[in-house]
């Protein structure tokens, strides 16, 4: 974790440097979304590269880390507007769409994994499976006209809950990597199930239908006047409402005494033990939280893609989500976005990539983790009262 | 209350041929400051392990306020009142001055999911409440810490980390402190300094019992109201400083193991 209680910024506005950067962030999107040639998009990493190199070597990261400290709440704000601004620019786009709705779930589910992993220590090889069963919950719900299509989302989050209560006591009883080890297996274990059970679909799968809210079916495209809207917006602007959420929930998870728990528990669980901290109800507490919030992803994810199999929820789909915490910093959901956004766009805008995906990733995390160990934007201190400037 | 604070009786604790423990008996008093005191490899980490519920014992009781809390886990040792630093102390290291001081002190405060992430109001007035006495404390035992409690504790040097481990401890206002080595690294008057403020800490409240491992014996001697010499896992000697210090055993047991 990173120290960035400096002496304050002395500027009038000291949100100026931060406020710049995420508008930046918006327009570059916008162009990497829309980028089409293999070239446009190589020089926008490059630049992307050549940026963030610069901004360390000038102390600018510094700067925009202290804005950030000082402003948080407001800036948060405005990151959320220009994500509203850039879907709302992108409205005609399918393609655009269905990646930012991907970036945003993912991102979603790894708040969750993080929580478990970055918080707790939990490593959890299983994600793809607790986002699967989120995502299974919602096909079948979804065929029962009475059921309100929020409560599917929230369905499907109990539900990958459930299914992981019997992990619960190899990762109670056991530390280190036993229960990641069994983790792994459950993962596998989760698809062969899929596979071979006839009413889930099989190998084949199952259609998930649309979410519907308030009467509004997310099939159907919005009309203004007679712009092209894809109906992607939707689900990209719920996605949005989603990760805004899960996203507060996690910093206030991380500024409670449960986040405090959940920090003395994965860096000593005997001393924290010895100051009256439940070790067992904190590992508890973090893995099924983490889970409702892979499921709930899923569930969104399953009724977007509308159409779900077991070769989407596989082990490389878990390591995927593992990386993205890994690549994004521990704990760190700024880093996370990040990472999400790396790791679901780079091969999509570079379909010479598709292929070696995995591989990619599998470099971009030693690189990382030999570099950065910490991860692209290693998580700050604990700063339990944002936007106050002096301690009383 | 009458009776001892905390008793050992015929505590025997064994790590496979190794007696750690060996038929250990004891008792503290109310209030009462006691050195354990004894050669490497003696037991003195063990007692407090066993005492703290890290390892269950493998014979004999131990009681506390009357009450039997042997083999109890550590959760339930807390609340009871005994808090303890570590020999080779164990704080967390990426986290602040703040978060580690609080983590002494976090059980008594709100629990559930409701009250700490959605309704968040007596969270805020505990954390007000938990950092002021947080920061109090460092003022007593490292004034320049105390307007760099955001700072990350693994950037402190050892002996500013034991002074932090100490404050962790006393934040819940406990009944009895374990402090295993807490000088260690340190000169003689950080030493002398360490123990001042310990017992200003000390006399602040009312009447915390402290039972403290330490090799400097000019600290035994100035701040313990009267010692336990173990060797070997076996009590050898008791009685005020000068007397086991004049007991030939205890001479022995030191020339022997050193
Ligand atoms: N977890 C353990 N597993 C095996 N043996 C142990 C364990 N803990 C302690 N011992 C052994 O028990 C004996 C007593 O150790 P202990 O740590 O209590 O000594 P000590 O008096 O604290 O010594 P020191 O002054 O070196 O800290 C030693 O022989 C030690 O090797
Ligand atoms: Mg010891």
């Amino acid at each position: 974790m990173t120290d960035i209680s400096l002496p304050q910024s002395q500027l009038s506005r000291p949100w100026i440097s931060a406020a710049a950067v995420i508008v930046a962030a918006g327009l570059y999107s916008w162009a990497l979304l829309m980028a089409e040639e293999t070239w446009q998009v190589l020089s926008l990493l490059v630049l992307a590269v050549v940026a963030t190199g610069v901004a360390i070597k000038t102390g600018f990261v510094r700067r925009v880390e202290r804005d950030w400290a000082a402003s948080e709440t407001r800036l948060n704000r405005l990151a959320f507007a220009v994500l509203i601004g850039l879907i709302l620019v992108l409205s005609g786009s399918h393609f655009a769409l269905l990646m930012i709705s991907t970036v945003l779930l993912y991102f979603v589910a790894s708040l969750g994994l993080n929580i478990q992993f970055g918080f707790t220590g939990l490593v959890n090889f299983a994600g793809a499976a607790f986002f699967g069963a989120g995502a299974y919950t919602a096909a079948v719900l979804g065929n029962v006209a009475e059921i309100p299509p929020l409560l599917i989302l929230l369905a499907g989050g109990i539900v990958a809950m459930a299914i992981s209560l019997p992990l619960l006591i190899p990762i109670v009883r056991t530390t280190g990597h036993y229960a990641a080890v069994v983790t792994i297996a459950f993962g596998v274990l989760f698809r062969t199930f899929l596979e071979v059970n006839e009413i889930l679909g099989g190998p084949q799968g199952l259609m998930v239908n649309s979410m519907k809210l308030f009467g509004w079916d997310f099939f159907n495209a919005p009309s203004l006047g007679n712009l092209e809207i894809s109906f992607y917006v939707n689900y990209a602007l719920l996605a949005a409402g989603l990760a805004a959420l899960v996203f507060v929930l996690f910093r206030r998870l991380e500024r409670s005494w449960i986040g405090l728990h959940m920090d003395a528990v994965r860096l000593d669980e005997t001393a924290a033990a010895c100051f009256g901290i439940s070790v067992k109800r904190t590992k508890i507490l973090a893995f099924l939280l983490g889970n409702v919030i892979l499921g709930v992803s899923g569930a969104l994810y399953g009724m977007m893609i509308s159409f779900i199999a077991p070769a989407s929820f596989t082990f490389s789909d878990s390591l995927l989500l593992v990386s993205i915490v890994l690549l994004g910093g521990l704990g760190s959901p700024w880093g996370g976005a990040i990472a999400a956004a790396i790791v679901v766009l780079l091969p999509e805008k570079l379909q010479l990539l598709q292929e070696y995906r995995f591989l990619l990733f599998s470099i971009l995390v030693m690189l990382v983790l030999l570099f950065r160990p910490e991860g692209i934007l290693p998580r700050h201190l604990r700063n339990f009262f944002p936007n106050r400037r002096t301690d009383a | 209350m009458t009776g001892p604070l905390l008793e050992f009786r015929n505590v025997v604790k064994r790590f496979g041929g190794v007696t750690a423990l060996d038929d250990f008996s004891m008792t503290l008093d109310q209030s009462e400051i006691l050195g354990l005191i004894g050669p490497n490899g003696s037991g003195k980490t063990t007692s407090f392990n066993v005492l703290t519920g890290i390892y269950g014992p493998t014979g004999g009781q131990v009681f506390f306020e009357g009450q039997e809390i042997t083999g109890a886990d550590p959760r339930a040792v807390y609340e009871a009142g005994i808090v303890r630093t570590f020999q080779r102390s164990r704080l967390c290291l990426p986290l602040s001055i703040y978060d580690n001081i609080m983590i002494g002190d976090t059980s008594r405060l709100v629990r559930g999911l409701w009250s700490n992430l959605i309704s968040r109001r007596g969270l805020q007035e505990q954390l007000d409440m938990t950092r002021r006495q947080a920061r109090d404390l460092v003022a007593t035992f490292s004034g320049h810490l105390a307007d760099r409690m955001d700072q990350p504790v693994g950037t402190l040097p050892m002996i500013e980390r034991r002074r932090i481990e100490i404050c962790r401890a006393l934040i819940s206002g406990p009944r009895l402190l374990l402090l295993d080595e807490p000088s260690a690294g340190m000169t003689h008057d950080e030493t002398h300094q360490l123990m001042d403020d310990i017992l200003d800490v000390r006399a602040r409240g009312e009447g915390l019992s402290i039972i403290i491992v330490e090799h400097e014996m000019g600290v035994i001697e100035r701040i313990t109201d009267r010692c336990i010499v173990l060797s070997y896992g076996r009590k050898i000697a008791e009685g005020t400083y000068a007397e086991v210090a004049a007991d030939s055993e205890v001479q022995n047991a030191y020339l022997g193991a050193d």
